[in-house]
């Protein structure tokens, strides 16, 4: 049974990637998901912020209350060098490399187009095999148009797209007026992947305190039904590859995005949930079910079910809409 | 003669620079102004920087100087090259083991940036009086005068204790050479060794101890040959002078700079003759030039390098043959001595030659000695041409002083004061600041730029005021073709630099600037308005002087290039655009050189940031067009409240505005002594943003009071007849709680021009608004808006009554916040966080209270003048306090408690006597009356005023001498104050035998866990794995457990505390530890600036502290044992955060995870290894420490 399938440029074994996440932080787990199946890794993200707040806090804070007062004219020792930026992200991207023999990708998390895009050649010169460009960005701005907010991922893209030679996938949200043609914009500006979709974690109110808290909760499988869409809509209407992430959790998941038209199914919460194991069984029900169902290949069922080939291109479209309505009796 | 290598570097960091290289172990101990040689050695040794020889010096901070000597002494007895770095008390706590080191003829260099000694005040200040107080003890004395010569005669005193044996101290003026930054010629490596003979190491190795070669030394002697034994060392220091001179004739030659032991500059027919040591001799230099250019020619300095030993034969063949007379200047006093120590030498060597077979000079020169420049008084030219004057009067006065107005025994030499003397060749600015603004930052890197990438020499030279708040900085840059002289302020500026607006009103900044000269003022007023403006002072000296006036609104540059509050950069830019002292293109480019060297190490983003706010800034810059006449109508305001006392307003108000040179002598108290209170007379209008309250939804908790580190936040309940008066506006509520009746009003209300804005009382404040979450009870809000409406409320607030202390319930948070604060506005850092315990401690205790406080942060902002803020309630009590020293804070208290427990007890001994006269119930009454409740207080002093009155009748010895002492008969309350640099390490030994002796004293330990007075040093109190000074690599060893230690005495009280973390339990200690009838320790966890965290977050680094379980707290008390209970009390729950969580959100931790961050991953783990440790046994502790069940029964 083939499982392999190309997701931006690089063979894998199978279809599933863990996407970004806490398990590619240590070694260890690096090597458990690869031991239990994993076709690739998403390395944990690398922050704009982390890197830029990370150097202001140090200037701020060695700076602060400084050259005021005669007996204390500074309240810190005067180290010359620090181990600013990301220098733990790419060692640690060069031993996962070093530990695994399945491809690596490195994920850069930012909004701007900022010094931090150089952090893309230095994560290709650790070894990565690509990069996953994360681009979470919460338009607040009521004086800010959709239209440059478009153009803001079109201009990060390029811009690491210009700095490295590896395949450069991008992650993002579904909140677009059209999300289409900025898929397709995308393809154009030269994305290797699209990464469907970010997840927005939304802060939630504590009663008790009346605070903001953020709220971190993992995925159900419901909302690979978003993605499961988008792959659907956009098979062999791009060029580039296309990656599910959010709510797969099941041989059934990887499968219907297979059939969406998805090059790769990423897992998350329920690696987080069961442990990288969880891969190995959900490998395993998907060679059950390919062989109860006598599917050959990964590629033969890729895009089958894609809005091309349905009979019913509509279903994805509003007489969807209009179905789940009607469908709902009281 | 090798290639010339010039660096911009201060006086410290030049003796660090040879010493370092000269040495193998570098024991120190951090003291102002020395701190920075121990600092930078201790940096170089983490960078693995080696010394000449290829090895890295062992850098070892210790307990204290004492203890600093000590590991000088057994190194060097054990051969190694050795070195320290001191001043002041520091030195003196070195003298035992100098009087050794030098006894045993063992080769040691100590530089000492000289400082002046705690007399009637302490002060960190530059002069000769720590180093006049070694000169006994055998050391060789060498002096440097600048920066240049701190270098290298560091260098000539390495060399010359190798060969002489004997050891050196090389000296410099603190702060005025100490912190002077100058461009100066480095000595290369390659001379260092040419200077050093290896064959003399080696026989210092061979004179170590070694049980290969063993010997004994450091006998005992007896009366037959000690005598004998101390003089066998003559012929070392007889033949000292001479190899001095030949070091400093070899130096000559490897780097063309000339040195001898005593060095003549004048004419060579001089007949009036200065002789002094020291930077002010540079001055002496720079006046007889321009005296030369005046006609005025027979005058000269002689300089004296080497004090000690004195060579008599080297000093009178320098002395010009031609002199006259002689002015002897001391940087130092000894009172009742018949004159000051250089004086008496000179009198004494003049008289030996001139009583000689063959006398020198044909007639006996006219000699007189002077005092200058005590604790860094400055030395002018205008002074050094008073002294030639005076040396011009048949009988000049002898015993003089320059440079003060004594008005009471009248030693002061009259000078013109208005006199300055500048050399027209050197380009003079002078730039007013802000602490936290970056100006000096800004400064320092002109004066790198200009000394590192141009031929021009500079100096630059800071000046701060005592706040740790708000404070001003001062500083005065000073460039030119030639090396500069001039060791004093700027006395006329072609430059000047005012970056805060509101300075205009506060200083008369623009007298010392020259006729079109350039004046550059940050404003946050446009073109069109900033002329409006202005002062009328300022607008006149503007239009008189012709000075182009240029400005910018550096904030708004700040802020829309992310740079904050600190201007540095964009001021530094401002600089180099409109002083032409570069070209302006070269300057930028420069700048941005300079940025790039300054923060690459911080990051790129850093980099960009700050070039961004140099193009925004030539951007912003702007010319303003000056009109022909001053139009402003804004005034000058009074320094102080025309209300303030009269000392206040006559005597404090000139130090506050900068003009505390004026005061004179008589001015000034004879002992020391002050009037408590004055910080309120000092409205220093610091805070942007003040708080708000909101009566509305206010719950009463009195959280935000107790948190406010500056007092500036009270609360006040009160009969709501008094509100008659009320200013519109004025806010209440209904006091809550049955304590209170239906009348009682209560009120919160902040001080606004005290308050520094640091938001403590926002973010404790548990109360939202429900309508908008983001309110609270207190909100901060602007404080110009609301300053003038604020200030009559405040006014009116403060006039109200206090509440009857006797019917609070001083037990909760909240009643005990409506006891006055004995301790107000004190000058402590912004949100700081050890005030807030003092402060408490006064509201509980302070009019009965007496306070020994160490040196330290809370020595500063408790007793720094111009204005102190312990302060005194409606009946005129209030905390009695003093400052001793740094290491014997402890045994000060211990002094206090032994001499008020003996009038107490002499007190009950004469009442008896006196009992037929006074009544035997009412003495009886008096000597058993409780004193445990406010009330019993209050009643006892009633006791004693009746008392009082009746002994006043009795005409008697016996009632003469108990008048003297009957206030002793109510209770006071012995506190003893101090930091964690204090209690853990110089002051430990006397902590512990206080702590042993079972007195009743108070001892109240603000751990900041690092020296934060001195900036940043490590103490035993350091965490393991955090950056401190002299802890580069982060601490290796856990925290010292004071409090562990002193509950294994188990008859001390001991509690461990965090007011941010649990306000409740800081109060129950503070009220048990006082009324435990023993020795009391409450260990206070005390947020610091030194921590490197958001200051207004500093809660919640206390909370993080607590829930990690680093910090875990206590009470340990032992009355509950008598109880049957256990004494010992956990009162912090189990943790529930890691302790990366805590450490991580702070620098001083976060640092060394970029610095060393293999390291830290190590620390980090031991780190909290210890925590878990420590947490298990306090959990264990409870049980431990509980009574035996025998005991439990008997009760």
């Amino acid at each position: 049974m083939d499982l392999t399938t190309k997701y931006m440029g690089l063979n894998l074994k199978n279809p599933i990637v863990p996407s970004a996440s806490p398990l590619s932080k240590n070694l260890d787990s690096v090597k458990q998901l690869e031991d239990a199946g994993a076709a690739a890794i998403v390395c944990y993200s690398l922050f704009e912020e982390q890197i830029t707040h990370e150097a202001n806090e140090l200037d701020h804070y060695l700076a602060h209350g400084t050259h005021s007062f005669a007996e204390a004219l500074t309240y810190f020792p005067d180290v010359e060098d620090y181990n600013l930026g990301p220098e733990d992200y790419l060692r640690h991207i060069t031993r996962m490399k070093e530990s695994v023999h399945i491809p690596v990708i490195g994920s850069l998390n930012g909004v701007s187009t900022g010094g931090w895009i150089k952090y893309a050649k230095l994560i290709e010169q650790a070894g990565a095999d690509g990069i996953e460009l994360n681009v979470y960005y919460i338009p607040t701005d009521i004086n800010l148009p959709g239209y440059e907010v478009e153009n803001m991922y079109i201009d990060i893209l390029k811009a690491v797209k210009e700095s490295v030679n590896i395949p450069v996938a991008i992650k993002l949200s579904p909140y677009f007026s059209s999300f289409a043609n900025m898929a397709k914009r995308l393809d154009e500006a030269g994305a290797d992947a699209i990464v469907m979709f970010n997840r927005f974690y939304q802060p939630d109110f504590d009663l008790d305190n009346l605070e903001i808290v953020p709220h971190l909760l993992l995925s159900s499988s419901y909302e690979m039904r978003v993605p499961l869409r988008w792959i659907a809509i956009l098979y062999r209407k791009i060029h580039a590859s296309m990656a599910a992430t959010s709510g797969i959790h099941s041989a059934e998941d990887v499968i219907k995005i297979m059939m969406a038209g998805g090059d790769a199914a990423m897992m998350c919460s329920d690696l987080l949930r069961h442990g990288p194991i969880r891969i190995t069984e959900v490998l395993s029900d998907l060679m059950a079910w390919m062989q109860e169902k006598e599917y050959e290949s990964i590629s033969q069922m890729k895009g089958s079910m894609s809005q091309k080939s349905v009979a019913e291109p509509a279903a994805f479209e509003r007489a969807n809409y209009m179905k789940v309505l009607n469908s709902y009796k009281i | 003669m090798i290639s010339s290598n010039f660096s911009t570097i201060d006086g410290n960091e030049a003796a660090a620079y040879i010493a370092y290289k000269l040495s193998e172990v570098i024991a120190i101990y951090p003291i102002t102004p020395s701190s920075g040689m121990g600092e930078l050695s201790d940096v170089w040794s983490s960078l693995r920087k080696p010394n000449i020889w290829g090895t890295v010096p062992v850098v070892q901070e210790m307990q204290s100087e004492g203890g600093a000597a000590g590991a000088v002494h057994g190194a060097l007895q054990t051969g190694s090259l050795t070195t320290t770095f001191t001043a002041s008390q520091g030195l003196l706590l070195m003298i035992p083991n100098m009087y050794k080191i030098a006894g045993e003829l063992t080769p040691t260099v100590f530089h000492v940036s000289a400082r002046a000694l705690s007399a009637q005040a302490l002060s960190i200040f530059g002069d000769h009086s720590d180093v006049m107080a070694i000169r006994q003890t055998g050391f060789a004395m060498l002096c440097s005068n600048s920066v240049q010569e701190v270098m290298d005669t560091a260098l000539i005193a390495h060399a010359a204790t190798l060969e002489s044996r004997i050891p050196f101290i090389h000296f410099f003026d603190g702060f005025r050479t100490s912190h002077e930054v100058s461009k100066i010629e480095m000595v290369p490596e390659e001379i260092i060794r040419e200077m050093i003979d290896v064959k003399l190491i080696t026989g210092h190795r061979q004179r170590a101890l070694s049980p290969d070669n063993p010997f004994i030394r450091g006998t005992a002697q007896n009366p037959d040959v000690y005598f004998q034994g101390r003089e066998t060392v003559n012929k070392f220091y007889d033949n000292c002078p001479a190899i001095v001179q030949s070091n400093m004739d070899k130096f000559f030659k490897l780097t063309g700079r000339r040195y001898n032991l005593f060095d003549y500059y004048g004419a060579p027919d001089a007949e009036r003759i200065i002789i002094m040591m020291g930077s002010g001799a540079e001055t002496v230099e720079e006046t007889i030039d321009y005296l030369k250019s005046t006609g005025d020619q027979k005058v000269g300095v002689l300089k004296v390098r080497l004090f000690r030993p004195f060579s008599i034969r080297h000093f009178i063949n320098t002395l010009p043959k031609s002199v006259k007379k002689i002015a002897v200047l001391d940087r130092t006093k000894e009172p009742g001595a018949s004159g000051e120590p250089l004086y008496k030498d000179i009198v004494s060597a003049i008289c030996e030659v001139m009583t000689s077979d063959n006398p020198p000079f044909e007639k006996y020169p006219h000699i007189t000695g002077g005092r200058y420049g005590l604790s860094s008084k400055e030395f002018t030219p205008a002074m050094v041409m008073g002294i030639y004057e005076e040396l011009k009067k048949d009988k000049p006065k002898n015993h003089f002083t320059i440079g003060i107005n004594d008005d009471v025994t009248f030693t002061s030499l009259k000078y013109n004061k208005t006199f300055t003397k500048e050399n027209d060749s050197v380009f003079r600015a002078m730039f007013y600041g802000l602490g936290a603004d970056g100006t000096v930052g800004a400064n320092k890197n002109t004066i790198k730029i200009i000394g590192e990438e141009t031929d021009n020499y500079c100096q630059g030279y800071f000046v701060y005021d005592s706040k740790k708040s708000g404070s001003t900085t001062i500083s005065h840059l000073r460039f030119g073709s030639n090396p500069i002289k001039s060791s004093y302020l700027i006395g006329s500026s072609n430059f000047v630099g005012c970056h805060q607006f509101n300075f205009l009103e506060k200083f008369d900044m623009l007298k010392n600037i020259v006729e079109g000269g350039t004046f550059l003022l940050n404003s946050p007023y446009g073109k069109s308005e900033i002329w409006d403006k202005l002062p009328r002072l300022v607008q006149e000296d503007i239009i008189d002087k012709k000075i182009n006036f240029y400005a910018i609104d550096a904030y708004k540059v700040a802020k829309e290039t992310g740079m904050g509050s600190r201007m540095n950069t964009i001021l530094q830019t401002c600089f180099f655009a409109i002083s032409g002292v570069l070209p302006k293109d070269e300057a930028i480019e420069k700048i941005k050189h300079s940025i790039k060297k300054t923060y690459g190490a911080k990051g790129d983003e850093i980099v960009n940031k700050n070039f961004n706010a140099v193009d925004k800034t030539l951007e912003n810059l702007f010319k303003v067009e000056i009109p022909d006449k001053a139009s402003s109508k804004i005034e000058l305001p009074p320094i102080v409240s025309l209300d303030s006392p009269d000392y206040v307003k006559n005597v404090l108000a000139k130090m506050i505005s900068g003009n505390g040179d004026e005061v004179s002598v008589s001015e000034m108290p004879i002992d020391g002594t002050f009037a408590s209170g004055t910080a309120q007379w000092e409205k220093r209008n610091i805070a942007l943003q003040i708080p708000e309250w909101d009566e509305k939804i206010c719950i009463q908790c009195g959280k935000c009071a107790m948190i406010c580190p500056h007092s500036t936040i009270r609360i006040k309940t009160y009969d709501k007849k008094y509100l008659e008066n009320a200013p519109a506006g004025f806010k209440y509520m209904q006091a809550k709680g049955k304590e209170f009746g239906e009348d009682t009003l209560y009120s919160i209300q902040v001080a606004p021009e005290d308050c520094t804005g640091c938001t403590l009382c926002y973010e404790i404040c548990p109360v939202k608004n429900k309508s908008e979450v983001r309110l609270k009870a207190l909100n901060m809000v602007p404080q110009l808006p609301v300053k003038e409406k604020e200030k009559t409320n405040w006014k009116f607030f403060s006039e109200l009554p206090e509440y009857d202390r006797t019917k609070l319930n001083i037990g909760s948070i909240k009643d005990s916040q409506i006891l006055q604060p004995l301790f107000e506005f004190s000058g402590a850092c912004s949100g700081c966080g050890e005030t807030p315990y003092i402060k408490l401690a006064t509201q509980l205790f302070g009019d009965r209270m007496i306070i020994a406080n160490a040196t330290g942060c809370s020595s500063i902002y408790g007793g720094n003048l111009p204005t102190t803020p312990y302060t005194i309630n409606i009946d005129g009590k209030g905390p009695a306090w003093n400052n001793s020293l740094f290491e014997d804070n402890a045994e000060f208290g211990m002094g206090m408690r032994l001499s008020i427990d003996k009038h107490y007890e002499y007190a009950a001994e004469l009442l008896i006597t006196l009992s037929y006269y006074l009544g035997e119930v009412f003495v009886t009454e008096i000597l058993h009356a409780p004193q445990n409740t406010e009330l019993e207080i209050l009643q006892q002093r009633e006791r004693i005023s009746l008392l009082k009155e009746k002994l006043r009748g009795i005409h008697s010895r016996d009632s003469e001498l108990l008048l003297g002492i009957a206030d002793y008969l109510v209770r006071k309350s012995v506190w003893i104050i101090g930091g964690d640099g204090w209690a853990y390490d110089i002051g430990y030994g006397g902590l512990d035998h206080v702590l042993a002796s079972g007195k009743n004293v108070n001892i109240l330990v603000l751990d900041t866990e690092v020296y934060s007075n001195t900036g940043g040093q490590m103490s035993k109190s350091t965490g393991i794995g955090a950056v401190a000074k002299f802890a580069t690599s982060g601490k290796a060893n856990p925290k010292k457990d004071l409090g562990l230690l002193a509950m294994s005495y188990g008859n001390v009280y001991v509690a461990r505390i965090a007011m941010g973390a649990n306000d409740l339990q800081t109060l129950k200690a503070f009220l048990e530890a006082e009324a435990y009838d023993g020795p009391s320790l409450i260990i206070a966890y005390s947020h610091c600036i030194a921590h490197g965290i958001n200051m207004e977050k500093a809660l919640d680094s206390q909370k993080a502290a607590v829930d990690s379980g680093y910090w875990q707290l206590f009470r340990y008390n032992p009355d509950l044992i008598k109880e049957g209970q256990s004494p010992f009390k956990l009162d912090s729950k189990p943790p529930k955060i890691k302790f990366e969580d805590y450490a991580y959100k702070e620098t001083r931790y976060k640092m060394l995870t970029k610095s060393h961050p293999e390291h830290a991953k190590y620390l980090l783990k031991l780190a909290q290894e210890e925590v878990n440790k420590r947490w298990k046994h306090y959990e264990k502790l409870e049980q431990e420490f509980a009574p035996e069940k025998d005991s439990k029964n008997k009760n």
